[in-house]
């Protein structure tokens, strides 16, 4: 049972009253420029995700509290948080000695 | 009957007593046991009870039948596994030796029939040579797939645990949610040490233990801490720590779980002691959720069973269990006992039961030259011993359950046996040291490392904020274990509080002496006399009935991972979860496979340590708890008026009103014709309602829609398609433009919140600059259709604001205004084909209009109708129902809605993904149409697949199913809507439906059956 921190409303609580969306920081192509997203990217940006052992950057939903998105730093082997941030907020940096994280 | 068993006692319990301290003479309770009324004595368990009373048969093994009796003092019991209680509290599967007694407590055997003493099944013990691991694997596997589904009804009911009980659980429970700074698992001295000196820092500390006492062994273990007998000093501390307001004693409770994050599930057993408790109002259960800033495990050590020929007999008991019924329970197993040991430690049994006149026929040592204090007491006292020896076969009468005698004899080279000699005895008590109870350590992935030395896994390397102390931690001896305890109490507590450690004075620590003991020599297998014996009456798991022989089989076999040998061979599954039988079946296979032990692999422990009873699992929610049910405005009428209810969601929506004398089919029939030829009304409050506000509200739902929405007028319906992101449809509903910047959409009953939590996604994070707000105002709504040709005429009636009239009242438009004087948003919309309006008005409103319009609406005969007539409705319309229709492979372009998706957006969600060449119309697509059956009578099952042959072997390709199937009252034959692969351009075609035995044959046909035109709601 995690312990997260929703960053937006400083709530500290059990996974449970959030909801985990995924990995965090996919483009979607379309959005920049709908009229020229190739079938590869398109592909790319719906099914193709990195599944790291190791820091992990996700989104997640604060559903029983303030109902904002966020993001998050998750060591994947020791379900360590390393960061909570905002869904405007610029990503933290891995932290020191983790070379198989994914994010942006 | 209380002799030879029950010891003579003193008058009183009295805590500095040697022998049963821990029961009431004065106090006889009955009790039964498969239907025959004992007694025992207040303070008793029922393994105790059951001892006191002689009986040694409590069980028959799982898989052999064979007689098995008590083996262990609590959690690692593997054989007395009872049914208890009756009718609707039953409960199957309780270990005995858990089980405290009270007066008419009523348990019985399990896995025997007709008897235990007598039972049919036990004829599997006579085959067991042809029942080897991987037995069913092996053999019920023929003839085709049918084979196993033919055999498992007989197996089923002749292997397996207690039964379920089939009533309802009358019992109460309930869930506590606490925090903590160091919660500290199990009370023995290590438990204790670490509790006091966490205490002293002023932590809030928890400590929980699983018995209804505490003090762990300490009550058969040697020793002094302050110069106090063990129990003497621990009880002192518990009466300490019971008076700090910062510390909360936790008795009967089992840490069953330790999870991410220090986060830890309890179970406190609250009234099983005393069902008394539960009548004055106590739940029988309850479930503690912890989180712990600091876990200190201090579990203790299970004793290791010893590998040897019919090790299973009842009467042969763990050396520490017969130690603690001795003390605890003033009951022992027999008159003349033999012990077999690897270890100084079990000694100490052997002379508490010389002390008490039982004599000890032989003590068997496997060590050749055994010197510690114990052993020399032993001598001293004159004990039979014999050293380099081990325990061959167990010599039995009564059908096994009756112990002669042993056979014993001298151990050489590499587990080879001398001549054997008879000692005759009537039990047996066995150790094979002493295994770290590191279950909750592993729980959450930690990694028991193996200490080649003493044998044993030990926890390694710690995640989390988890510290483990004592004999949980490999740490036998008692200074060690009570410094090493103190410690950690106080660091961890100090690092909780956000304390820096500090360097304490020795004379803070408790000072303790232990008994000085030997090391102790592993010994994983002691082979039957007789050349080449096979081992295949070695019990390694008492519980699942697996042999030595069993694992060298699965070796031979091929297994290697120790994963793979549990799962073929059933070791260590069950309820016990291989406690006693993990570590031997390790270290067997490790010999079988030439490898060591850390080479063979460790073995992982799951939540949880004991099992946890359902209904603390449930708590509060269960019954009309369990799920909370949403009620409309209009609920009270529906339930008043013979609602027939169908769950939708959360809601329970009526799916139809039967009048006194119909039935469901009638009353929908009913339904559907008066909404086709007078007027109907139904309760559409549950449809989800959200309103999206703001400057960019039109920019935002021209995203989200497939269809154009920023171009809408204000006071217009539009009907919108929702497509996730790879094209494929989730919801649909009608659009109304209130205002300039505000809109408000509908969705289907079921998809309210998601669609909500859905434009909060794409808003939040993909287009967070856009200046929109989304707000669910389903419940602050309550929202009518009034539907049929004469719904005009029941509405005009009422007095307001609204203008009716076809030229001021066209379709797709709204109206806001009042009527009877109260708010109301009327939309002309149809999801029946009728002339219809849809009326929203505020909740605490909704009841009174309803009424209003029923009344307005009895001159026309007006009828309310439910879900099934509103699908009969919209079926023969042609329209779709999210679900039905869709079910999350379908694009709006398969349902031939083509029309509401934009070319001329340049983006929108699921835009692109429509483009991606399997997902563009064509042939290889399914396709919506309608089907006509041949026999018009014959209404298809929804789900049932469409094939282009009545020739169902071999399978042929399915090419598309039925998603909507109703018979249609107004078309006075059945209809159905169907996915059909190319469908759109196959119409006319006969396609089959199989139904059972049966080949049923149908024409597509346009989906669109009533109306084609729209002409009926239209004017």
């Amino acid at each position: 049972m995690l312990l997260i921190t929703c960053p937006v409303c400083n709530v500290t609580a059990d996974e449970t009253e959030f909801h985990c969306g995924g990995e965090a920081h996919i483009k979607r192509p379309a959005s920049s420029d709908p009229a020229n997203v190739s079938e590869r990217a398109q592909y790319e940006y719906l099914y193709v995700r990195n599944n790291p052992r190791g820091m992990h950057r996700e989104m997640w939903l604060c559903s029983r509290g303030c109902g904002k998105w966020f993001y998050a730093m998750r060591d994947t082997l020791t379900l360590q948080f390393h960061a909570f941030y905002g869904i405007t907020d610029s990503p933290p940096p891995l932290p020191d000695g983790n070379g198989t994280g994914s994010g942006s | 009957m209380t002799k030879p068993f029950r010891l003579a006692l003193g008058a009183a319990p009295d805590d500095s007593a040697r022998t049963g301290r821990r029961i009431d003479p004065t106090s006889a309770i009955s009790f039964s046991f498969d239907g025959r009324n004992y007694k025992g004595l207040a303070g008793d368990t029922l393994a105790s009870a059951l001892v006191a009373n002689g009986i040694r048969l409590v069980g028959r093994s799982f898989k052999y039948h064979r007689p098995r009796g008590i083996l262990g003092l609590g959690a690692e019991e593997p054989n007395g596994l009872v049914t208890l209680g009756t009718g609707d509290r039953l409960e199957p599967n309780v270990r005995c030796t858990q089980v405290e007694l009270y007066d008419g407590l009523v348990a019985r055997s399990q896995n025997r029939w007709p008897g235990l003493s007598f039972d049919i099944g036990a004829i599997n013990n006579k085959f067991s040579r042809f029942l080897p691991s991987g037995f069913y694997y092996k053999t019920f596997k023929g003839p085709g797939r049918s084979g196993w589904m033919f055999y498992e009804n007989f197996i089923r009911r002749s292997a397996g645990l207690g039964p379920a009980p089939t009533r309802p659980d009358p019992d109460g429970y309930e869930h506590f949610n606490v925090s903590c700074d160091v919660l500290v698992v199990g009370s023995g001295a290590a438990g204790i040490s670490a509790a006091r000196a966490a205490a002293a820092t002023g932590a809030r500390v928890i400590v929980a233990d699983e018995n209804a006492y505490f003090g762990g062994l300490a009550d058969c273990m040697g020793g002094t801490i302050e110069d106090r007998a063990q129990l003497e000093w621990v009880n002192q501390e518990v009466g300490v720590l019971a008076q700090a307001e910062n510390v909360h004693l936790l008795p009967r409770t089992t840490v069953a779980g330790h999870y991410d994050h220090n986060f830890v599930l309890m179970l406190e057993r609250v009234a099983d002691h005393d069902p008394a408790l539960v009548e004055e109002g106590a739940p029988r259960h309850r479930l503690w959720r912890v989180r712990a800033k600091e876990i200190i495990l201090a579990s203790g050590a299970l004793e290791r069973p010893l590998t040897f020929a019919n090790n299973d007999r009842p009467g042969i008991m763990l050396a520490s269990a017969i130690r603690a019924n001795i003390h605890r329970y003033g009951v022992v197993p027999g008159e003349v006992g033999v012990l077999f040991t690897n270890n100084d430690n079990a000694y100490q049994t052997a002379l508490d039961l010389q002390d008490i006149g039982v004599s000890i026929a032989r003590i068997v040592d496997v060590r050749a030259d055994p010197s510690g204090l114990p052993v020399n007491l032993a001598k001293a006292a004159g004990m039979p011993l014999m050293f380099g020896s081990g325990v061959q076969d167990v010599v039995t009468e009564k059908r096994g359950q009756q112990i002669k005698g042993v056979k014993v004899g001298g151990l050489f080279g590499a587990g080879g046996v001398h001549a054997s000699e008879l000692v005759a005895c009537d039990f047996v008590a066995v150790s094979g040291g002493w295994n770290p109870a590191v279950h909750l350590y592993s729980h959450i992935g930690g990694k028991p490392a193996f200490d080649a030395e003493r044998q044993i896994f030990v926890p390694g390397p710690v995640q989390d904020h988890l510290s483990v102390v004592g004999a949980a931690n490999g740490t036998f001896g008692l200074e060690e274990i009570v410094h090493e305890a103190d410690q950690a109490g106080d660091v961890v507590a100090r690092r909780a509080l956000g304390k820096r450690p500090i360097r304490r004075p020795a004379s803070k620590i408790p000072f303790a002496k232990g008994v000085a003991e030997d090391d102790w020599e592993s010994i994983w297998l002691v082979p039957a006399p007789g050349a080449k014996k096979r081992p295949n009456k070695h019990f390694v798991d008492f519980q699942n009935d697996v042999t030595a022989a069993d694992l060298q089989l699965a070796v031979q076999e091929g297994y290697r991972s120790v994963e793979h040998v549990k799962r073929y061979t059933t070791l260590g599954m069950a309820t016990d979860q291989g406690k006693t039988s993990n570590i031997n079946a390790l270290g067997l296979l490790s010999d079988a496979l030439g490898k060591t032990i850390p080479e063979v692999g460790t073995t992982t422990f799951r939540p949880p340590y004991t099992p946890v009873s359902f209904g603390a699992i449930a708590g509060l929610r269960s019954r009309n708890l369990f799920q909370p049910v949403r009620q409309t405005p209009v609920s009270n009428w529906q339930a008043k008026n013979g609602a027939d209810y169908e769950p939708v969601g959360q809601w329970r929506r009526p799916f139809c009103y039967p009048l006194a004398g119909e039935d469901r089919e009638v009353a929908i029939n009913r339904e559907v014709l008066a909404v086709r030829h007078r007027a109907g009304i139904i309760d559409l409050s549950t449809l989800g309602k959200i309103e999206v506000k703001g400057a960019d509200a039109g920019k935002f739902l021209d995203l989200m829609y497939t269809n154009i929405i920023s171009t809408l007028k204000e006071n217009r319906c539009r009907y919108g398609l929702m497509m996730d992101d790879q094209g494929l449809l989730f919801d649909d509903g009608v659009i109304v433009r209130l205002g300039i910047d505000r809109f408000l959409l509908h969705t289907t009953s079921g998809n309210a919140d998601r669609t909500a939590g859905w434009l909060e996604l794409w808003l939040q994070t993909e287009w967070p600059d856009l200046k929109v707000f989304v707000t669910p105002v389903t419940e602050q709504w309550a929202q009518f259709a009034v539907g049929g040709p004469h719904a005009r005429d029941v509405l005009k009636k009422l007095r307001g604001t609204i203008k009716w009239g076809a030229d001021v009242f066209p379709p797709l438009t709204a109206q806001f205004g009042k009527l009877l004087g109260a708010e109301v948003r009327v939309y002309r919309i149809s999801y029946s084909g009728e002339l219809s309006f849809e009326i929203a008005t505020p909740a605490n409103n909704g009841r009174a209009l309803w009424d209003a319009i029923l009344e307005a609406g009895e001159e026309y005969g007006i009828a309310p109708y439910g879900t099934e007539a509103l699908h009969v409705l919209r079926a023969e319309k042609g329209f779709i129902a999210i679900g039905d229709e869709t079910d999350g492979t379908v694009t709006p372009l398969d349902l031939g809605l083509g029309w509401a998706v934009s070319k001329k957006k340049a983006d929108f969600v699921g835009k692109r993904s429509l483009e991606r060449s399997f997902m563009v119309p064509g042939p290889h697509r399914k396709q919506l149409v309608g089907v006509f059956t041949h026999d018009p009578a014959e209404v298809l099952p929804i789900g049932c697949q469409a094939l282009d042959t009545d020739q169902i072997q071999p399978p042929p390709p399915m090419l598309g199913h039925i998603s909507s199937s109703y018979w249609s009252p107004t078309l006075d034959r059945s209809i159905a809507l169907a996915l059909i692969k190319n469908g759109q351009n196959r119409i006319g075609d006969t396609m089959y439906f199989p139904v059972g035995n049966k080949v049923l044959s149908g024409t597509l046909v346009d989906p669109i059956f009533y109306d084609r035109e729209g002409l009926r709601q239209n004017g």
